[in-house]
């Protein structure tokens, strides 16, 4: 935990310098008859996040706060796993809506984390990732026309939108 | 008089049939995400708010209102029966609602939770609807320099009370600043921190991205590794005789209530403050009041009564400074504040006299919503006690499901999806470490708010920072922001000098 709560905070550090240079690509000044330049709010924001990440820096050499003083792992085997598996599998989901839609993506989403993570029985599994879509379409593309990514699967849905819309 | 007339107004809006049946949905459903551990008001509105897209404002509003009530009744129901807090505006109630189910009053504790938060939400209610309107009408006259003075405080309050690491309590609030800065410079009509140049940050980060990306994800996957498999449930029995005489024993607990109503409200009000230390405070007052102190956080019913009512009260104390200052008083009320720009609604004073319809229909759900919640509650205490067995490998996917369909919808562009789970991860990865999310949400949401405020009142004090406290109004609200966050600061050398004067002695 110890070693994390450097490595954040320095790379924080780093951010909140990346924002300030972004921020001076505008003016940061002051402008004449106009008051502070576009950039000023962000850059001395940032300006602030660079001495909060030193405070907490010096708060670390100090071990004056509790994650500077745990020894404990920041991510343990169970964590890690977790971080992976969740978070991987979300990312997976978000990639395969490029390609398949969110009609393919959330079946398999639903199943990948059903079936394997959470080892129900099919029944559940199934009954899930086929329900969900179904309320998802007729709630967002039927009743709120709001039109869902459907990558390569769109075809397929033509004659539902016949029918609905 | 005229606000009666008002408030009768807005009873019929509240009483149309799609709203009366919104509140009811928007009840039940808050009581369930309240009583999910690792869920609150905040993450049920945040991932619902895209769903009301569908109804006009007004219900939209009043469906999420009805939520964030539910969820604070809720949140007390796995406080006791899990001992774990639904959400982190009932961790008060654990303190001793989770002994008295270990001692075998889990349904004593239950009816006091739920008869609490009524109460509080009536008293709240009721001073709700005499503060507003006058409150509404001072803040007319509210300027530029007020306005940001007013944002100010609502950051300190995060820093002076939020009882979070100080450095990093401010990184958080001025990263979710930046972010809201991101898109087009409104003044000089510049693009501004485009980064790489991706022409997705063109149109800024919705904070629906950000809150969706905390609240939805990132709080689950820290819920998912904190929880770790299934908490032990304890058993209630519920027959009318128990209940009667537990009704009995909670008339006297009156006193405990009202000081915790009042409290939490008052407590609500300040901006960013919301229900978690309105409820805490309520605990301890409660506690330092009591005849018998020694019996807190061993199964005193006073306890569970007191941060019940105070988070009820606090949640509609929260709404108070949101309409009528534009200002919200917890990072829920800051979302559903997002929620009404969306809609097109100018928060603000000025709603008052626009918008009354909208104003007035939704005070009048509140009363309704806080009926419902009680009835709901007591009446479906079993349910929610077999609900509260799900395991979370099905709600946790559901969850994302929500979060992603959710994340699409008010911009719909898939760069925001990427963004929100980026917003989810770091979310995550920096929760771990103690950096609180809640000030980063509000600053999101309050940023296209204060930073034209502060570039107006710099452009008519021409540059002078010294305008936020020469004005009458802006002075001593900038001035009591200045003393909250060195609060801090003056308890640390107190508890310093108190440390070396121990050591002196010795």
């Amino acid at each position: 935990m110890r070693r994390a709560e450097l490595v954040t905070a320095v790379l924080m550090a780093a951010f909140s310098i990346y924002l300030m240079w972004k921020s001076a690509e505008l003016e940061v000044g002051w402008v004449p008859d106009e008051g502070p330049g576009g950039g000023a709010w962000p850059f001395w924001l940032a300006a602030v996040m660079l001495a909060c990440t030193v405070w907490i820096i010096i708060n670390w050499f100090r071990k004056s706060t509790a994650p500077a003083q745990s020894t404990a792992r920041y991510m343990d085997s169970y964590a890690m796993n977790m971080f992976l598996l969740v978070g991987g599998g979300l990312f997976v989901m978000i990639g395969l809506v490029h390609f398949i839609g969110m009609y393919g993506a959330i079946p398999i989403f639903l199943v990948y984390y059903l079936r394997i993570l959470g080892r129900h029985s099919w029944t559940l599994t199934l009954s899930t990732s086929i329900g969900a879509p179904v309320v998802v379409f007729f709630f967002f593309d039927i009743a709120m026309r709001i039109d869902l990514p459907k990558g390569y699967l769109e075809p397929l849905f033509f004659p539902l939108y016949d029918i609905f819309l | 008089m005229e606000i009666l007339g008002h408030l009768l107004d807005g009873f019929l809006v509240a009483f149309e049939p799609l709203n009366l049946l919104l509140v009811v949905i928007g009840v039940a459903v808050g009581l369930f995400i309240g009583a999910m551990p690792g869920l609150g008001s905040v993450n049920g509105v945040a991932i619902l708010l895209p769903m009301t897209f569908l109804v006009p404002p007004t219900s939209a509003v009043i469906f999420l209102a009805a939520i964030y009530y539910g969820a604070m009744y809720g949140g007390a129901i796995s406080s006791i029966m899990l001992g774990i807090p639904g959400a982190s505006t009932a961790v008060a109630t654990t303190f001793d609602g989770r002994p008295m189910a270990l001692k075998g009053l889990a349904d004593k504790a239950l009816i006091a939770a739920a008869l609490a938060s009524f109460f509080g939400g009536t008293i709240s209610i009721l001073l709700f609807t005499g503060f507003a309107p006058a409150l509404a009408h001072v803040a007319l006259d509210f300027g530029d320099p007020e306005i940001f003075a007013l944002m100010l405080l609502a950051f300190a309050t995060f820093v002076g009370l939020g009882g979070d690491d100080i450095p990093k309590t401010i990184f958080s609030i001025c990263i979710g600043l930046v972010f809201s800065s991101v898109g087009m410079d409104i003044i000089s009509g510049e693009p501004r921190l485009v980064f790489f140049d991706i022409i997705g940050f063109m149109h800024g980060i919705n904070f629906l991205v950000l809150a969706i990306g905390i609240y939805g994800i990132g709080e689950m996957m820290w819920t998912i590794e904190v929880t770790r498999g299934n908490p032990k449930m304890s058993e209630a029995v519920v027959t009318v005789e128990r209940t009667v005489s537990a009704l009995r024993e909670l008339l006297s607990t009156w006193k405990t209530a009202l000081m915790g109503s009042v409290l939490g409200f008052f407590v609500g009000i300040l901006p960013a403050a919301g229900a978690t230390p309105g409820s805490l405070m309520a605990y301890g007052v409660a506690k330092m009041t009591s005849r018998k102190p020694e019996e807190f956080g061993k199964g005193e019913v006073a306890g569970v009564v007191a941060p019940e009512a105070a988070n009820n009260a606090a949640s509609t104390g929260a709404m108070l400074p949101m309409l009528t200052l534009g200002i919200p008083g917890s990072p829920t009320t800051a979302i559903l504040l997002g929620g009404m720009v969306i809609w097109g609604l100018t928060p603000g004073p000025r709603l008052f006299l626009d918008e009354t319809e909208f104003v007035w229909g939704l005070t009048a759900s509140l009363y309704a919503a806080n009926l419902f919640a009680v009835v709901i509650n007591i009446c479906f205490i079993p349910v929610f006690l077999w609900m509260l067995k799900m395991p979370f490998t099905v709600l946790a996917p559901i969850i994302f499901v929500l979060c992603l369909v959710g994340g699409y919808a008010p911009t719909q562009d898939m760069h925001d999806i990427w963004l929100m789970l980026g917003f989810g991860v770091g979310g995550y990865l920096l929760r771990k470490l103690d950096y609180p999310l809640a000030p980063a949400v509000l600053a999101i949401v309050l940023g296209p708010i204060a930073e034209p405020a502060l570039r107006q009142s710099l452009m008519i004090s021409n540059g002078d920072f010294s305008i936020f406290v020469t004005r009458p109004i802006s002075g001593p609200i900038t001035i009591i922001a200045i003393i909250l966050i060195f609060l801090p600061v003056f308890q640390f050398i107190r508890k310093r000098s108190k440390k070396n004067a121990e050591a002196g002695s010795i």
